[in-house]
């Protein structure tokens, strides 16, 4: 019963937010100097060195939008498009809709950031609990300091070092892309083959930046919690090693993680902006980094609001599975 | 797990069928690189079956290093570095010496022979399992033919024993008051019907109203099951009504056992005289409260000969380097202590029996 009436109030907690989100990511280009129809009518002067015509003009801000429309109405508008997940159309690659692009990018995203993202945390997660169950072992004293080395290496650095090393160097992966483009897309084995070809060497850098993160915290956490009376008490009971370090020391000590664990989630949707950028894997990050870079605002607007729902949905899902990990947590508002 | 059983061939240990734990020369340290502190040096007791044995002494006595010790849950860099654990299993099995066991045999002893009682049932409790589940595991652990629905039944049934409702299985340890926790921590020890309990001032925690519950109800749980205890704490007045007999620890060492009445009328260490008149008698006319002078010793730079003697009223000449062994002078009431040597005139009680003052 407690339980609903927490997952209720979260609910319109995350409702409120995600309005807040649109009316943001409406209002802040709008806000700012310049508008896409106005760049465009001034880019086409500049190219043809003369007036644009009055129906070419009036097409431009059918598309992408009149400046001199009243706000409200504009809002309106807006939330009509959003409604039927039109997003706009992209500047750029025009006249893709942006939810074509955003569609076509995101399996990418969520295959290659979402899977080394779990992947780093289960490893991460999982040797430190072996380190911190034996602080202080071999293991222990080798691991931690290594890890801790390791994981304050910056990332583009790892990144351009194992695309220079494994991709140039030594011709063992490809050096860009996301699948071998002269295959046909589709779920047939060389093409699936393709993608894992493709997408190890930036999956493998992800996870090699990121588990030393989750290793050194849920080793600390461990380390903390192995000291704890029911710990103690579980090895008393004569209950067999590993239950001892599952149930009681490590379900306790994954509490702080799991958190973090969730907001790794929810930043996925985002990508990987310097994994994509460095291997110019056809994610999403890839695709925000060069609508920045070619000024296309239809598709920044879109890859944001994108970017923020699902970041709220992946919070909704972890603060509703952290009600079920910490039955303390139910007591709190 | 026959070959990995330490039998004790002392004649002592195998006459005496009653003892449910022979403790010899029990020594613990920690740091053993280096220069190693002694918690506990050379102790020495015996535990009979059924009986309650309380171990009282000031912090940093050697109490919790003594627990952690008895149960074998010590953790580096305490190290168990001489003396024996014998536990004889009341079926009549091979003796165990806990020490050398393997940790093997150790787990099957765990809770089905020997269980404990944490000081505070606050922390004792995995905060994310219900109670049932915490009960369920150990004893599906013990009993690998209990299926689940049998252990939360039996789970109930043990709450039921302590005065918790059989429907708060389902309950987490936060929704617990802090008296329920501790005696759901009792009935958990009792769930696999050791015939040894130890308690780590299981009462401290909770106020004295339900101190007397708890203590009652360990009392009469221990006349229906007949497990022994070893009950370990500061508040020698609690010991006096619970305990069988009890054992003085001073720096490491115990200084005085002999049986609860022995130690309230005549108490032969002039440490347990200390303590014994630290604090007000429930039942009894008021005297003046006197306490121990001084700190107990650092450990780390233990004084010679006698520990006590340079907080003891009553030293005189070799205290200083002649170091008193419990027993020596026989009997059932033991105690270490030059001045019980022979000449047993010195040991009168000093009692200032004016209570009036107040």
């Amino acid at each position: 019963m407690r339980r609903w009436g927490f997952l209720l109030r979260r609910l319109g907690f995350y409702a409120a937010a995600a309005a807040a989100a649109v009316v943001l990511n409406f209002l802040l280009p709008r806000l700012m100097p310049g508008d896409p129809s106005s760049a465009i009518v001034e880019e086409l002067q500049r190219v043809s060195g003369q007036q644009v015509p009055p129906e070419t003009l009036e097409s431009i801000r059918a598309i992408f939008g009149d400046p001199d429309q009243n706000l409200g109405e504009q809002f309106v508008g807006y939330l009509g498009q959003l409604a039927r997940f039109d997003l706009g159309v992209s500047v750029v690659n025009f006249p893709v809709p942006v939810s074509e692009l955003v569609l076509q990018a995101l399996p990418w995203t969520l295959l290659l950031v979402g899977s080394t993202t779990v992947l780093a945390f289960v490893l991460g997660t999982g040797l430190g609990v072996v380190a911190g169950w034996k602080a202080g072992s071999r293991l222990d004293s080798v691991l931690t300091p290594l890890t801790a080395f390791l994981s304050s290496v910056p990332y583009f650095w790892v990144a351009l070092l194992a695309l220079w090393v494994f991709g140039f160097v030594l011709g063992w992966f490809p050096l860009s892309g996301g699948y071998d483009a002269n295959l046909a897309e589709g779920f047939n084995l060389p093409f699936l083959g393709s993608v894992l070809h493709y997408g190890a060497l930036p999956a493998a850098t992800i996870v090699f930046s990121a588990f030393g993160g989750w290793l050194l915290g849920m080793r600390n956490m461990t380390v903390t919690t192995v000291r704890e009376d029911y710990v103690l008490l579980a090895q008393a009971k004569g209950l067999s090693r590993g239950r001892v370090i599952l149930r009681y020391a490590a379900r306790n000590a994954m509490l702080p993680s799991f958190t973090g664990f969730a907001m790794a989630l929810g930043g996925v949707i985002g990508g990987a902006l310097l994994t994509e950028t460095v291997f110019s894997y056809p994610g999403i990050g890839y695709l925000l980094f060069e609508s920045l870079n070619k000024r296309d605002y239809p598709m920044m607007q879109g890859v944001f609001l994108i970017v923020t729902l699902a970041t709220l949905l992946a919070n909704l899902l972890a603060d509703s599975l952290y009600v079920v990990l910490d039955p303390r947590i139910r007591e709190q508002g | 797990m026959s070959t990995q059983t330490a039998h004790d061939t002392r004649p002592a240990a195998r006459a005496a069928s009653g003892d449910v734990l022979h403790v010899t020369g029990l020594t613990v340290e920690y740091g053993t690189d280096g220069d190693p502190v002694r918690a506990c040096t050379d102790v020495t007791f015996t535990l009979r079956r059924g009986e309650i044995l309380g171990v009282a002494g000031e912090s940093g006595s050697g109490k919790s290093t003594l627990i952690t010790a008895l149960t074998r849950l010590q953790r580096p860099p305490a190290a168990t570095t001489a003396g024996s654990i014998v536990f004889h299993p009341r079926d009549g099995g091979p003796a165990v010496d806990l020490v050398t066991a393997s940790p093997r045999t150790l787990r099957a002893l765990r809770w089905t022979s020997l269980s404990i009682v944490l000081q505070s049932a606050m922390d004792a409790l995995n905060p994310v399992m219900r109670l049932g589940a915490q009960f369920a595991d150990v004893l599906r652990t013990h009993d690998r033919t209990l299926d689940r629905k049998a252990a939360w039944a039996r789970a109930a049934e043990l709450l039921t024993t302590v005065g918790i409702s059989g429907d708060r299985v389902r309950s987490y340890p936060h929704e617990l008051s802090g008296g329920m926790r501790q005696r759901a921590g009792i009935a958990l020890a009792l769930a696999c019907g050791p015939e040894l309990v130890v308690m780590d001032e299981p009462t401290t925690a909770v106020d004295v109203v339900m101190q007397r519950q708890i203590l009652a109800q360990v009392l009469r749980l221990r006349r229906t099951l007949g497990f022994a205890v070893v009950f370990v704490t500061h508040d020698l007045s609690l010991l006096l009504e619970l305990a069988d007999r009890i054992a003085i620890m001073y720096a490491g060492r115990i200084v005085e056992l002999g049986t609860a009445q022995e130690l309230y009328d005549a108490p032969r260490h002039p440490y347990t005289r200390g303590l014994r008149d630290s604090f007000p008698p429930l039942r009894a006319p008021l005297w003046r409260l006197t306490g121990i002078p001084g700190t107990p010793p650092d450990l780390r730079r233990p004084p010679s000969g006698c520990p006590f003697h340079p907080r003891c009223p009553q030293r005189f000449a070799g205290c200083d380097t002649h170091l008193p062994v419990l027993g020596e002078a026989g009997g059932a009431h033991l105690v270490a202590c030059r001045l019980d040597d022979g000449d047993a005139a010195a040991t009168g009680t000093e009692r200032t029996t004016d209570g009036g003052d107040r």
